[in-house]
């Protein structure tokens, strides 16, 4: 406790405690990591007593955040030596940025890793080695988390790799010849990104001299003009603009991009699948992707439509391949990663629209994605924790009858992921659909721009969503339901785990109720509007340089 | 442009001894290479090229004039980011043989086509 009042001290500038959470959410899960062995050695049950406790920490300072989070961003800065003074106008140290947008990314994560250790508890019990295996859940949270605060982009590369390296140790965690090669695919898949993104840091860095996001955003609007006049200045910028989208897209796992995600998400043990294709990709690809894109290069529509256009693509062939791969698919959890690059499809394609409807579909959706995926892949941890087997045609159907909970909160799930009012998964889709249409209807009354390509964009939109439903029911069908020929003795999966689930379907209908009611006012709207506003961001977060710099 | 040439090669280079070369030793050999190419461009970017001397350390020396203060010493940035850049590079590798050496011990081979199981 004392230690905890001393960080507060040294953090606290006359802000309260609000202003000292960013230092607490890396802190504790950090620390936690590594006090996790050490009491491992003592008693087995204190790795997890002390997991437990950082996990419902950060929740709930994610839940503080989220509430009482004004509309100044918190910029928290951790610096030695007297720098102070020039604080507002340069930015030195190691800067934290919470915003609305990364209050509403944090909350998304903390939910997720807390009902993934809840359900860990039994299901990891047959797993040896549980020390380490906490240790790299909380620095692949910890990783998360930075990434989602930072204000730095070489601290975001930073963060970046403490996730990346803990989820290649988890994804071959079971030492199996297959989850070894899936791990050895990923890892190879995941670095060649992550050196690309070094790479493009250290151009930029060499163009700008600055890595802290909110100068750089400063940097690029000065850099206009230089642009306009050299144009090997401008090949040089798009070289490292298509370096980053590269990059990020490799981590988000879009189309074709994707071929490692199919390999290494159901090769984990399952709350870290969950937590791979639930939060995972989407922190340190979208999210990553989409603060560069929106808040530090400042794209709009209106100055650069090829980026959107680009990102549209993408997008759209996720959800197509995404999708039509899946609906093959023999394995249960194998089934569920290619119905994730589908579904991140989505989300690349509302950020890649780009007006508020779209933003607030996509942000909707990252949340909507999280929990019902998390929920159905903690529900194939559920089936193979009482079978042994993940073989669609080896499961044999009739499981409803021996785990009814399992069976209704996958069904609910799955209705929820592919978008079946009332549940939150529809509004997230309703809302990207609805962002197409509108900007289709922006682009009508300019002949310049071909509008029907947006209508067309928006009913391929819906179209998947059924196809969404066709294989997810696929599962419903070959494992739920109807009549497995042989007798079994088969019992639902302890009460942690059933509650893990239950608890997520509770948060879908929640959200799915509350969508306009608290969701999209209190909480989607900023975090869409902070995107909105762009380059503003810079100005939030160093008032001084924008001041003097005009 | 002689230094950034250079170092795209020993990239590209890397680049290809990852995607052709099936033994995971070698390949982990790539990502060797790659992020050395990447870490010498990075630091490389920090250096000034001042008439009359021949290396300037980062280190603020003597300041004749206020315009030359930018010139008279090397962005120590760069060599910060690099540092903590090849502690990552070392996990990357160390990480990368260890499973290696894993698979080696569970097939016997470092072949990556005698462990393709994963299809579909």
């Amino acid at each position: 406790m004392e230690i905890l009042n001393a960080l507060i001290n040294i953090t606290d500038k006359g802000a309260g405690f609000l202003h000292s959470i960013p230092a607490l959410l890396i802190a504790i899960p950090l620390g936690a990591a590594f006090l996790a062995p050490i009491l491992f050695k003592l008693w087995k049950r204190l790795a997890e007593i002390i997991t437990g406790l950082a996990v419902t920490a950060c929740l709930v300072l994610a839940i503080y955040l989220v509430l009482f989070l004004g509309n100044t961003p918190i910029v928290y800065t951790f610096s030695g030596g007297n720098w102070e003074f020039i604080q507002n106008l340069l930015p030195l140290g190691i800067v934290f940025v919470v915003d609305k947008l990364a209050a509403f990314m944090l909350l998304v994560v903390s939910i997720l890793v807390f009902f993934a250790y809840l359900f860990g508890l039994k299901y990891l019990e047959r797993f040896t080695g549980l020390g380490k295996y906490y240790t790299l859940y909380l620095l692949m949270f910890t990783g998360m988390i930075g990434l989602v605060m930072t204000g730095d982009l070489f601290n975001m590369f930073v963060f970046m790799e403490i996730a990346a390296i803990s989820s290649y140790a988890l994804v071959a965690f079971g030492t199996e010849p297959e989850e070894l090669e899936a791990g050895f695919k990923y890892m190879v898949m995941g670095e060649i990104a992550s050196i690309m993104i070094l790479l493009s840091i250290a151009f930029i860095y060499s163009s700008t001299s600055t890595l802290n996001l909110a100068h750089l955003s400063y940097a690029f609007t000065q850099m206009q003009t230089q642009m306009a006049s050299t144009p090997g200045f401008r090949a040089g910028f798009y070289f490292v603009l298509i370096l980053l989208m590269f990059s990020f897209s490799l981590k988000a796992a879009l189309v074709p991009f994707h071929s490692w995600l199919p390999d290494a998400h159901p090769s984990a043990p399952a709350p870290i699948s969950a937590l791979l294709s639930g939060v995972f990709i989407k922190v340190l690809g979208v999210y990553a992707m989409v603060r560069i894109l929106y808040n530090v290069y400042g794209f709009s529509w209106e100055s650069s439509p090829e980026v959107f256009t680009a990102l549209i693509v993408l997008g759209l062939a996720s959800i197509i391949a995404g999708s039509l791969l899946a609906l093959n698919q023999k394995d249960y959890k194998r089934l569920l990663a290619y119905s994730s690059i589908s579904q991140v499809g989505y989300i690349i394609l509302g950020f890649g629209i780009g007006n508020l409807f779209a933003l607030i579909g996509a942000l909707a959706h990252i949340l909507a994605h999280a929990l019902g995926k998390g929920l159905l892949f903690l529900t194939s941890g559920s089936v193979v924790y009482r079978t042994g087997e993940r073989d669609l045609g080896k499961l044999g159907g009739g499981l409803g009858k021996y785990m009814p909970w399992t069976s209704l909160t996958y069904n609910l799930g799955a209705l929820s992921v592919a978008g079946i009012p009332p549940f939150l998964g529809f509004f997230s889709k309703m809302f990207i659909i609805l962002g197409a249409i509108d900007l289709a209807r922006v682009w009508d009354s300019d002949p310049s721009k071909p509008g029907w390509t947006m209508i067309a964009v928006a009913i391929i939109a819906g179209l998947f969503a059924v196809v969404t439903l066709g294989y997810l029911l696929k599962i419903t069908n070959q494992v739920f339901w109807g009549k497995s020929e042989e007798k079994r003795t088969l019992k639902e999966s302890p009460f942690i785990m059933v509650f893990a689930m239950v608890s997520l379907v509770v948060l879908l209908l929640a959200g799915g109720v509350a969508f306009f009611f608290w969701l999209k006012p209190e909480l989607l709207g900023p975090a869409a509007d902070v995107l909105l506003k762009g380059t503003k961001y810079g100005e939030l977060v160093l008032p001084g340089l924008f001041g003097a710099g005009g | 442009m002689l230094i950034l040439g250079i170092s795209l090669v020993l990239i590209l280079i890397g680049l290809y001894a990852i995607i052709t070369k099936r033994n995971m030793i070698k390949v982990a050999v790539g990502f060797a290479l790659m992020e050395y190419a990447v870490n010498f461009l990075f630091a490389i970017i920090g250096f000034h090229k001042v008439p009359g001397m021949k290396i300037i350390p980062p280190i603020l020396m003597e300041v004749k004039t206020t315009a030359n203060v930018l010139s008279s010493y090397s962005d120590p940035v760069p060599q910060a980011l690099v540092l903590t850049s090849i502690v990552i590079g070392l996990g990357v590798t160390a990480f990368m043989l260890s499973l290696a050496l894993r698979i080696y011990n569970r097939i016997g081979s470092f072949d990556l086509d005698e462990i393709k199981r994963l299809k579909g």
